[in-house]
């Protein structure tokens, strides 16, 4: 916190690349609690380090769709004096994955066996640590791109060469993990707070179940398991509005395997009957002071 | 009331509902390309952004 910390007034605003049908939910709720919501599109937004936070809103809510401009531009209005949510230390524990597995790891988590490499003949030996099939998947990158099912070494092989002629630097650090032979689905809770609001259970036919890639939602109950995991995750990167990805095991173990922090919740209010939604907005609101206060 | 304009890509007729938010992604029913609403007054439709590496949630 600096001084201007204490310039924050209570007002919102939404930080978006597109107004999908969440940016619209979300919207609503604003607007059902009577708070105006200002959007900042990331694709305009000037963030001046050295400058006033006298036109900025007190809160931001982080809804861009790329991992770069929302943690850059959340690290930056935290610096002007701005909350955001999520901050941008919970972003980049979320947006990378190895962080997040650090993250989790810290905390004493169960997660799948990981193994991190920086060259081919590296990524061979995590491989035979490991053992096949086994997942490689980008540092950075979310709806299952470019994450690939290695059943072998010639495929290992092949997907990394591919990687690393692709040039950038991320693609040449290579996250490998056990591959977890999971129910045909994978459970998403969603945390606000302290509080596990829902959870849905994520089918599929493909091992990617992700439902921008078509995987199905139904109703999960939150047991004490699954609430006391994710609830630890959210904690472990830092707090806030996110949405824990657990794995179940072939023997009842769950695996907390990612955490989103701009997480996508169409799919998930009928099925589970929870205003979502209404839980961020109600949550942020309250980390709103309740009166104006001075301008800097 | 809708709105109405014509597909950027394939000039189909599309209209949006009255309510629709300025950058609202709409979908073409003909093509079925994502559009952004980039102006309400008047209507104006153009092709979403492109997804990027680093999208996602």
């Amino acid at each position: 916190m600096n001084d201007r910390a204490a310039t924050k007034s209570p007002s919102v605003g939404m930080l978006f690349t597109r107004i999908r049908v969440e940016e619209k939910l979300l919207l609503k709720a604003f607007k059902r609690s009577g708070v105006p919501v200002t959007l900042m599109d990331d694709r305009e937004l000037v963030l001046d380090p050295q400058g006033s936070n006298a036109s900025l809103p007190g809160l931001v809510i982080n809804r861009s769709m790329s991992y770069y401009r929302g943690l850059y531009a959340t690290s930056i209005l935290e610096d002007l004096g701005v909350l955001t949510l999520n901050r941008s230390t919970v972003n980049h524990n979320c947006g990378d994955k190895i962080k997040t597995t650090a993250a989790l790891v810290r905390a004493g988590l169960p997660v799948p066996r990981t193994k991190i490499a920086f060259t081919l003949s590296a990524a061979r030996e995590s491989a035979e640590e490991l053992g096949f099939p086994l997942v490689l998947k980008p540092v950075i990158g979310s709806w299952g791109r470019m994450v690939a099912r290695l059943n072998d070494q010639d495929a290992l092989e092949a997907v990394i060469e591919h990687r690393v002629f692709l040039g950038g630097s991320l693609h040449s650090v290579f996250y490998l993990q056990e591959y977890i032979n999971k129910p045909q689905r994978d459970i998403r809770a969603f945390v606000v707070g302290r509080e596990t609001v829902a959870a849905i259970y994520r089918y599929s036919d493909h091992w990617i179940t992700n439902t921008a890639r078509g995987g199905r939602t139904v109703n999960c109950p939150v047991t004490p398991e699954i609430n006391s995991l994710a609830t630890a995750a959210a904690e472990a990167v830092g707090g806030g509005v996110l949405a824990v990805d657990m794995l179940e095991t072939a023997a009842g173990r769950i695996l907390v395997n990612e955490v989103n922090h701009t997480m996508e919740f169409r799919n998930s209010i009928d099925v589970t009957g929870v205003d979502i939604p209404g839980a961020i907005s109600d949550y942020a609101l309250a980390l709103l002071p309740t009166v104006e206060l001075p301008r800097a | 009331m809708n709105a109405a304009t014509v597909c950027p890509e394939c000039a189909a007729p599309i209209s949006v509902p009255a309510d629709v938010f300025p950058n609202e992604i709409v979908q073409c029913g003909d093509c079925a390309i994502d559009l952004e609403v980039v102006a309400l007054q008047p209507l104006s439709l153009a092709p979403a952004p492109e997804e990027e590496e680093d999208w996602g949630e």
